[in-house]
């Protein structure tokens, strides 16, 4: 393996493989134990578009597992202001770092990178393209919540169109035959050549504007923003946003252990009110970005995980 | 009626190229792929929807005064990949060349999905198209993955 460029680089069994990893790093994650298992390992941060929680949560990562990061910084005050191609930076920033972790806006960004670095590339978002971390991320959530990924039924809600967290998540959900329903709006609706996809990989996708008629047999609501900076038209815009408010008094008849997710930042699709309920799991979702992503670091630099962490880390 | 008398259909070339067994009613779309479309200042002939033993029906094209480069080939290969090509010297087939659609076609067409990292004509990595599969021709961008159109592709072409 090489780097994590979709999900399709990932076997099955790597993936519930790098989930244990991330399990067992945990108290790492939480700042309760210390184990360097990548001191003296550096990471390149490249964020060509505007990034919170990945970014943060990448450099968190590699910081608390002792390794070093450095960041490619504001793109206006960067090479890339002067037409710098990626190929070009991508050679400089190999010949800097061990591993980077890459957010760009032009989809394929992340491939090409690859074929242009001898270190691995992690794949932060090309686009609407990929966003296989935070796949990761969800599909640990997911599992910590239900204990199993297998056989659940999951609403995708919100921004299909645009929202690359959905596809990458929708190829990983259907790899372990999970049933998808997919609600949106009908001008962000999920790209028919995606569903396409899904069918032949056997899944039986059901698509509905009706949110609020699928969410009581729901395992799992997943929640996305309609994205205004991927809109060219402010009038289509206007047509989508708030087309979904998630509220608690949505809640009353959904089964006891549904969780709700959303990559986050959020702007009106979940009410607050949403946040007291135990369905609410999107702020632990955010923090398992960084437990998700100390275990793809670790598998991508090829250091093991030790079995006890306990045993081999110093608490403090 | 015979294979020879769809080739006499129209006359034949002293020097030049012969494109035989393209598929019925796609002979246009080759002349667009190969760049021959509009203004050109050799003789092209065509005849389309002819009667073929192997394909039901198809179409030929001649082009004279003009030998297909290995680069036409590969992009001949993306719109007639069962193609015959025949180079014509002094009324006489001096050369058979073949047409091979490989697993992937490097620096023959760009993708056509507007927002792919290859639309940045200073990036110098080569354009990649993976062959998803042959009949129907189905493409994928390496880069991108997004699925290519041929119709869209064939203005595409470098």
């Amino acid at each position: 393996m090489t780097g994590l460029i979709t999900m399709d680089d990932l076997t099955n069994e790597e993936i519930l493989s790098i989930l244990d990893d991330a399990e067992r790093l945990l108290p790492v994650a939480r700042g309760e134990m210390h184990l360097p298992l990548l001191q003296g390992r550096i990471m390149g941060n490249l964020f060509f578009e505007p990034s919170t929680r990945t970014r943060m949560s990448f450099e968190t990562a590699m910081k608390r597992l002792g390794g070093g990061v450095v960041n490619l910084g504001d793109v206006k005050t960067s090479s890339v202001v002067k037409g710098e191609t990626l190929f070009d930076t991508i050679q400089m920033v190999d010949g800097y770092t061990d591993i980077i972790a890459m957010r760009h806006p032009r989809q394929g960004a992340a491939q090409y990178a690859q074929d242009a670095a001898r270190v691995p590339i992690l794949n932060g978002g090309d686009g609407a393209g990929n966003h296989p971390t935070q796949t990761m991320l969800d599909l640990f959530t997911i599992r910590q919540a239900h204990g199993r990924l297998d056989g659940l039924k999951v609403v995708l809600a919100g921004d299909l169109r645009y929202g690359r967290t959905v596809h990458s998540l929708s190829h990983a959900l259907t790899r372990f035959g999970c049933e998808l329903i997919f609600a949106s709006p009908s001008l962000l609706r999920m790209p028919a050549e995606i569903v396409s996809d899904l069918r032949e990989h056997g899944s039986n996708v059901v698509e509905t504007e009706d949110l609020y008629g699928c969410i009581n047999d729901a395992d799992v609501i997943y929640m996305t923003r309609i994205q205004k900076e991927r809109f060219a038209d402010e009038d289509e815009y206007a047509r989508c946003a708030g087309a979904y408010k998630l509220h608690a008094k949505h809640l009353g008849d959904v089964k006891g252990d549904m969780i709700i997710m959303h990559p986050l930042p959020r702007v009106d699709e979940i009410d607050p009110s949403v946040d007291v309920t135990r369905h609410a799991r999107y702020f632990e979702q955010a923090f398992n970005g960084v437990v998700a992503r100390m275990a793809l670091l670790c598998k991508l630099l090829g250091v093991p995980v030790p079995e006890d962490v306990a045993s081999a880390g110093r608490v403090l | 009626m015979s294979n020879e008398q769809s080739m006499r259909r129209v006359t034949a070339i002293r020097n030049g190229t012969v494109i035989d067994h393209v598929p019925s009613g796609q002979a246009l779309r080759v002349l667009e792929m190969l760049g021959i479309a509009g203004e050109t200042s050799v003789p092209v002939s065509l005849v389309m929807n002819v009667p073929s033993k192997k394909l039901g029906s198809k179409d030929i094209i001649k082009v004279e005064d003009r030998e297909l480069t290995q680069g036409e080939l590969d992009r001949l290969a993306l719109v007639a990949p069962d193609a015959h090509v025949a180079i014509i010297r002094a009324y006489v087939v001096a050369e058979k060349l073949s047409i091979n659609l490989g697993d992937e076609v490097v620096n023959v067409v760009r993708c056509t999905f507007s927002n792919c990292i290859t639309t940045n004509a200073r990036e110098p990595q080569p354009h990649r198209l993976r062959v998803v599969s042959r009949d129907p021709l189905h493409l994928r961008c390496h880069y991108c993955g997004r699925p290519q159109d041929l119709d869209e592709l064939v203005k595409n072409a470098l």
